[in-house]
């Protein structure tokens, strides 16, 4: 692309940096050296923790001063320290919600190019450059709220090309987004002609893009540095064991079909939370009821539905995946079927076994109470679910709820199965992304629901967690329990899609008005 | 009002509402609420723009009128009594007139200031208020995320339901989701810090996309603002029904 202004692409030098945040005891990065030529495309791995997001702040001049944290060595674009360029470097952050600044398109693209004191009319020149670039042609009074994920993220791109830097720092920004929407994000991305570095834990669809890869080590210093062929060649089963999504390499998570057990009439009792243990229910066969029907079910957001007429079984012993593009309804039908939301029609039926001993068969007329032991729910963001101020609290609290036996005892074990054994007593907030989302999915456990629904389960994870946590699931369902995935990750689906459940943008009045405003 | 500077339209909103406040006659509000209809009917504002824009109004102004005929002052002959209702001439004299009045502030202030594009209220706070660019950006950024934070308090609810923890409606259930949702915005609003920051925002001299200045037809809405307050009270002191707030018994 001809970069809106002109801007030559920066060269990076680090010499010995690092980076201590104020609150931390140990550095973020330390002793990093690295030289990024020109023009260079590097996507940049390693495992959680290892400060790829702190050095993409660094570069980007956002780290704040000797109050926010300590800096160590010298981290320089064009030889001049990067803290003090700001604007040559454009930072695109993971979440679109973040990204997105102000209410209005035009404005938003037009933001940085104000910031720097661009004049006037060559603002308006770059605004338009820049969302070609990024193929977005909406008009530029298009309110911000009435985009895709996809669309922000692009959104966000051209407002950083607008400024015309000469490096472009990516942090995970297609996570969040469905095949579509990353795919678009590449190609906007393939038109820019800065040093590019994008962080991503999905490197596949990176690597076309990119002419370079490097590893930074959690300890500080770099695993692997160079072309991706060689990089991964030599370095791919360490980077592997490191947490790294290596391309061409799947996940093995290993699905046990369930003992046959005598069928036990009631509600499971308080069995072990992970894995099959010695009280797991009744292994369900294909003539018992289904665990949840929905039938005629209509979902939305506000009043007005999204999709209508939604009918689907959920069984013992089968994990089913829910997927589709973003913004059909896949996450508030998942909810109906959770009975955290009513369906705005139809209805959501839980059998006559699951619903024992509550006060109807629709599960979004349980008590609260009577839904952790039968249907548990894990949130796409985690911290939405976090209730207490630590890690142990966390996992306690379900438990409590519902009067389990041997509490403390039963806490100790799932610190311990996933690994959180060392944070018990840190706040929840201040867990990694990995830890947090091991977290969320063990206050679940917890309580040994029958149903687990969980929304966008992997999304931003490294193989490590994702591995555990598909490991979990797997573990759940071949113990008779079900589970419910909304997902758009295709080697989840490999592992755990027992059955596909797929929505398709849908040819309601609703959403075609939704299609129409993106043309 | 397309065409009109949004800072012209609040002053101007200010200027006319200021001496209508300080009245209480029918005449000064009768005469405003019929100069401000046949104005927007020449300026071609419809019937239907105003009913939009003015709706919650128009039920509001009956119900405080109502109040005032029931429970006002007794004055005059006492037409009925019930229990504290007392229905009089006073109570009725004074329940048209604030209907009017209620009427006379609100229509026109509203047609006015409803549908003001937020990004043309921040271009004109900081470039002709001279407002500090930090304080009215960051205004601005909060419009957009006060969506966003309806959409957390779904989920945060949804999840407290989740847990477990919603079956009974306690007030430390309402103030742990409230506690939640503020760490949620807080979060929101130092995300957004880093987004405007990594955008060099704050770095310096900044310009603006969009020039806002003031023109001969903001003075005009101006002036005609305050020439319809003074025309209305004007008239109600020649004709001797002026009535100040406060001032108890008929003219």
């Amino acid at each position: 692309m001809s970069a809106p202004g002109t801007s030559r692409p920066a060269r990076i030098v680090a010499s010995g940096w690092g980076w201590r945040h104020a609150s931390r005891r140990h550095p973020a990065v330390a002793g990093l050296d690295l030289v990024i030529e020109p023009g260079e495309r590097v996507l940049l791995l390693g495992p959680s923790g290892a400060g790829k997001s702190t050095l993409l702040a660094g570069l980007a001049g956002i780290l704040g001063d000797t109050e926010d944290g300590v800096e160590t060595g010298a981290l320089t674009l064009d030889g001049v320290p990067a803290a003090h360029q700001r604007g040559r470097a454009g930072l695109v952050l993971q979440d679109p919600e973040a990204n997105t600044i102000l209410p209005v398109l035009g404005d938003d693209v037009a933001f940085g190019c104000e910031n720097l004191a661009v004049p006037r009319d060559e603002i308006w020149r770059r605004v338009t450059r820049s969302l070609d670039a990024v193929g977005l042609r909406h008009p530029l009074d298009r309110p911000t709220a009435h985009l895709s994920g996809g669309e922000r993220q692009r959104l966000a791109i051209a407002g950083v090309l607008a400024m015309s830097p000469g490096l472009l720092l990516l942090d995970e920004p297609t996570a969040n987004l469905d095949h579509d929407g990353a795919a678009e994000v590449r190609r906007a991305v393939a038109q820019t002609s800065t040093t590019l570095v994008v962080v991503d834990h999905r490197v596949d669809e990176w690597l076309g893009l990119v002419d370079r890869v490097v590893v930074l080590e959690p300890a500080g210093g770099l695993i692997a540095d160079g072309p991706p062929d060689a990089v991964f060649a030599r370095a791919g089963s360490a980077l592997e064991a490191a947490g790294v999504w290596v391309p061409g390499s799947r996940p093995h998570v290993p699905r046990t079909p369930p003992l046959p057990r005598p069928s036990s009439p009631d509600q499971p009792p308080p069995r072990s939370p992970v894995g099959p243990g010695p009280l797991s229910p009744a292994s369900p066969s294909p003539a018992d009821p289904p665990l949840l029907t929905a039938a005629g079910v209509a979902v939305g957001h506000g009043g007005s539905a999204v999709r209508e007429d939604l009918d689907l079984e959920v069984r013992a012993g089968e994990s089913l995946v829910v997927t589709g593009p973003n913004g059909v309804g896949k996450t508030t039908f998942a909810f109906a079927l959770a009975g955290l939301t009513a369906p705005l029609a139809g209805e959501v039926r839980a059998s006559a076994q699951l619903a024992r001993g509550t006060r109807s068969p629709h599960p979004h007329r349980w008590r609260a109470r009577q839904l952790l032991t039968r249907i548990g729910t894990v949130f796409q963001r985690p911290e939405h679910q976090f209730v207490t101020r630590s890690v142990r609290e966390e996992l306690a609290v379900g438990p409590r709820l519902v009067r389990a036996r041997e509490q403390s005892a039963l806490v100790d074990e799932l610190l311990e199965r996933l690994r959180l054994t060392h944070l018990a007593q840190a706040h929840p907030y201040t867990l990694s992304g990995g830890e947090q989302r091991r977290l969320s999915v063990a206050t679940v456990l917890a309580t040994a629901p029958r149903v687990l629904v969980l929304d966008e389960p992997t999304f931003g994870q490294d193989r490590t967690t994702w591995t555990e946590l598909a490991g979990l699931v797997a573990a759940h369902v071949d113990a008779g329990g079900a589970a419910v995935s909304v997902t758009h990750d295709e080697d989840y689906v490999r592992v755990l899609g027992d059955r596909r459940f797929h929505l398709e943008a849908a040819p309601l009045e609703s959403q075609s008005a939704a299609q129409e405003v993106r043309v | 009002m397309t065409g009109v500077n949004p800072l012209a339209l609040c002053v101007a909103a200010v200027l006319y509402s200021l001496p209508l406040l300080t009245s209480v006659d029918i005449v000064s509000a009768g005469a405003a609420l019929g100069i401000w209809l046949v104005l927007f009917t020449a300026l071609g504002i419809t019937p239907a723009t105003i009913v939009k824009r003015t709706w919650p109004l128009l039920l509001a102004a009956p119900l405080s009128g109502l109040s005032m005929l029931l429970y006002a002052e007794p004055g005059g002959t006492v037409h009925l009594t019930w229990w504290l209702v007392t229905v009089s001439d006073n109570s009725i004299e004074l329940a048209l007139a604030i209907t009017v009045r209620v009427l006379a502030i609100g229509v026109p202030t509203l047609v006015a200031l409803v549908g003001i594009d937020p990004t043309r209220l921040a271009d004109a706070l900081a470039q002709i208020a001279r407002l500090p660019a930090r304080f009215v950006l960051g205004a601005l950024a909060a419009v957009r995320l006060a969506g966003v934070l309806a959409a957390d308090h779904r989920s945060l609810a949804q999840a407290r339901r989740a847990r477990g923890l919603s079956d009974t409606r306690s007030p430390a259930g309402g103030l742990a989701l409230a506690f939640a949702l503020l760490v949620t915005a807080m979060r929101r609003g130092t995300m957004l810090a880093t987004a405007m920051e990594a955008r060099a925002f704050g770095s310096g001299e900044r310009t603006w996309a969009r020039e806002s200045r003031l023109t001969r037809r903001d003075a005009v809405v101006v002036a005609a603002a305050l020439g319809v307050a003074l025309a209305a009270v004007g008239l109600a002191l020649a004709t001797g029904t002026f009535r100040l707030v406060g001032s108890g018994g008929g003219a």
